[in-house]
């Protein structure tokens, strides 16, 4: 029989700080960020993987922490909101939401921004149509979406231009 | 959730060594879901990511093998996957959404359960659930359940897109377990339910999908993925249609097809496949296959539309496929 025990080591970078402790292996990665360590600009939407309002990066890829045992992620990255902006200023895309208006309640934002950023680093999107597609894990029960788009436009737009300054 | 213990081992022959009420635990998308609704009740789980099962790398036969722990995402956006089997990738993004994709994995996907409501639902009656209860499905809220395949016992849809495309293609699925490894025709792998629908596929105790083969095969552009759905991202298929098409001056050499979202398995039926083969496309003769794919198709209360439709989902894709125009999973108007 494999070795089982109740309480499981869990050890995760999160936002540059390490984090280590024995946790009942039902904990998940979102309930360890809110209940446990306070950060909780990461939200509980739907806690069954469809709202996106927990999207949070796990080694640079987007993820929806609810559906994530915290103990399986062994010696990962995490990175949620609060690690977006460490010495105040605001991420790209922080700014682009303010700037275009991107939201109304606020609740599903962090998510959306976490998704966004990550988003841009997977280099899939360059239209509307593929922005509108790839953001379909994260809803907005205001309706939030146009002003999301053209916030994360403005982003990719930035991005374009600074690759091609790279390339010349 | 109820409490359970959990394990990592980091050897096939350990994870195996199992007792009993063990769920294996990938990338978790549907089991941690499952197990918050109180469906899945196991007392373990034993997480297989510490196991190195996730290589995507070409076969001697010029097929390729994808690893059961390589993720929906690292697939589908995967240099041999998108060159040579775009008909995968194309499902594979019809799927769920990009953070699911990112931890939900290849091998879990096979084994991913049902979204029919009333499983979901402790409260109801559910052969598939809780077997010999009875199926709430029947004559229930039956929009989205499957019109292929049921039986008196379940009528429940398999969710699954990328293993349409699998179906579709004539995929094997290789297995290891406490009685050495085999390998089973994707085709073969889904169970129907008939009179013992708890069980999904043929995966026995202790059995782990190691990996999936795809046989050596190009369409060219003479394939598509067309998924029907209740909006345009980010939802279960009403009907979907993975097809390809070898062609050679017009005429279909070889047909490759299977359905999703009307059957309680990836829907294929070989006579369809066999009666494209040899003729040149037509609407009649893309109206037959229709037809034959849908033979013994039984609607209930609420889901007499897939009947309508799915013949239209099927000769609209064979038709993007014969003419190679694949269906944009971005741009979504159908063509």
């Amino acid at each position: 029989m494999t070795d089982v025990s109740v309480a499981s080591p869990c050890h995760l970078q999160i936002n540059g700080k390490s984090y280590s402790a024995d946790l009942p292996p039902s904990v998940t990665l979102l309930d360890l960020l809110r209940e446990r360590l306070d950060l909780t600009g990461t939200k509980k939407g739907c806690d069954h993987g469809q709202c996106g309002a927990c999207t949070v990066l796990v080694d640079g890829k987007r993820v929806k922490s609810c559906l994530i045992l915290a103990v399986s992620i062994p010696d990962a990255e995490v990175t949620t909101i609060e690690g977006l902006a460490p010495d105040g200023h605001l991420h790209p895309m922080q700014q682009a939401f303010i700037d275009r208006d991107a939201f109304q309640c606020g609740y599903c934002t962090p998510g959306q921004i976490m998704s966004a950023v990550a988003l841009l680093e997977e280099g899939h999107v360059h239209t509307r149509e593929e922005i509108r597609e790839f953001m379909s894990g994260n809803l907005c029960r205001c309706g939030a979406y146009n002003g999301i788009i053209d916030a994360i436009e403005q982003v990719l737009a930035q991005h374009q231009q600074d690759r091609a300054g790279e390339a010349a | 959730m109820r409490q359970f213990s959990y394990s990592r081992p980091d050897t096939l022959d350990a994870a195996q060594r199992i007792p009993e009420h063990t769920r294996y635990l990938a990338g978790g998308t549907n089991l941690i879901d499952l197990m918050k609704s109180d469906v899945e009740r196991p007392k373990h789980v034993v997480d297989l990511n510490a196991l190195s099962m996730s290589q995507i790398e070409e076969r001697p036969d010029g097929g390729l093998r994808i690893g059961a722990l390589a993720t929906n995402a690292d697939t589908a956006a995967h240099p041999l996957v998108t060159e040579r089997y775009p008909l995968l990738a194309s499902a594979i993004l019809a799927g769920a959404s990009p953070q699911i994709r990112n931890r939900a994995t290849n091998g879990g996907n096979l084994n991913q359960r049902t979204r029919c409501h009333y499983f979901y639902d402790p409260d109801m009656a559910c052969n598939k659930r809780s077997p010999g209860t009875g199926c709430s499905a029947k004559g229930g809220r039956n929009r989205i359940m499957a019109i292929l395949g049921t039986s008196e016992a379940c009528i429940a849809t398999f969710p699954s897109d990328m293993c349409v495309a699998l179906a579709a293609m004539n995929a094997t699925v290789n297995l290891t377990g406490p009685e050495g490894e085999r390998s089973v025709p994707l085709r073969d792998y889904h169970r129907l339910p008939e009179n013992t629908p708890w069980q999904d596929n043929i995966l026995r105790a202790g059995e782990i999908v190691t990996s999936i083969d795809l046989p050596p095969l190009s369409f060219g552009p003479h394939h598509t993925y067309l998924k029907i759905r209740d909006r345009l991202s980010f939802a279960f298929a009403i009907v979907s249609v993975a097809a390809g098409l070898q062609m050679e001056n017009n005429t279909i050499r070889k047909a490759c097809i299977a359905m999703g979202g009307v059957g309680t398995k990836p829907w294929c039926v070989p006579e369809a496949e066999a009666l494209l083969e040899g003729k040149t496309p037509s609407p009649s003769l893309f109206r037959d296959a229709a037809d034959c794919l849908l033979q013994g198709a039984v609607t209930d209360r609420d889901n007499a539309a897939k009947l309508k439709l799915a013949p239209r989902v099927i000769i609209r894709a064979l038709s993007q496929a014969a003419a190679g125009t694949p269906q944009s999973q971005t741009q979504k108007t159908i063509f």
